[in-house]
């Protein structure tokens, strides 16, 4: 299975109590994944309310997840 | 172009200078300030956090997208993170441009992109204590509820 960096921020950071985190997960794509973690730490988020990046970049929900890749959880934004 | 992030206060008159071109017959700024007031509740402070690296890629890409929509010169934007205070400046674009047609419409889609599009988060501090993540409530929350 492959090991993945997960990188919290705002709401999310706050409700798993990190800012980053390894885990090896058999989720293939951000929402599998985001849901497993959702189920585990009760982020109030729905899936379709939180875009996801994978090394930096805006990924769809269900690209593919590689060993190593950092990923990030971009709940809605309020930048202004 | 230039596109930011700061963790300090900004300087609105340097920001400004930098902007300066003789070729330029338009300025236009935008300043988003921290106000009192949200939805109706008292607000007391602001924090900003901001995912750097995916906000500075984006930030790139809407001047870029604005670069090619308008007769731009210069284009700069600026985005505070940390505790802001009322009254504290929290973004600031500012266009060049040969003529004000398209330093209005630039500054205009610069921040409206910017506000839609950066991975940049804030919470409220409200008078009564409780805070909120702006664009993040779910069913049974409302705004102020402290999460």
């Amino acid at each position: 299975m492959p090991t993945l960096t997960v990188q919290y921020f705002a709401i999310l950071r706050e409700q798993r109590g990190l800012t980053e985190e390894k885990l090896t997960t058999s989720a293939a794509t951000p929402t599998v994944l985001y849901e497993e973690l959702r189920a585990r730490h009760g982020f109030t988020l729905p899936a379709n309310r939180v875009r996801a990046a994978v090394n930096d970049e805006f990924v769809a929900a269900d690209a593919p997840l590689r060993d190593g890749d950092r990923v990030v959880f971009i709940p809605p934004v309020a930048g202004g | 172009m230039s596109f930011r992030l700061a963790a300090t206060p900004l300087d609105p008159a340097a920001l400004q200078r930098a902007l300066a071109d003789i070729r330029a017959g338009a300025c236009v700024t935008f300043e988003g300030w921290v106000r009192n007031r949200n939805e109706g509740q008292p607000v007391l402070s602001l924090e900003y956090e901001a995912y750097a690296p995916l906000a500075e890629k984006e930030g790139a890409r809407i001047l870029a997208e604005a670069r090619g929509k308008f007769a731009l010169l210069g284009a700069v934007c600026v985005h505070r993170t940390g505790h802001l205070q009322l009254g504290e400046l929290a973004v600031w674009v500012g266009v060049t441009a040969e003529h004000r047609g398209a330093a209005f419409d630039a500054c205009r889609y610069l921040i409206d992109e910017a506000k839609a599009r950066l991975p940049i988060w804030k919470k409220e501090h409200y008078a009564s204590g409780a805070t909120a993540w702006i664009n993040c409530a779910t069913r049974g929350d409302h705004a102020g509820a402290t999460r």
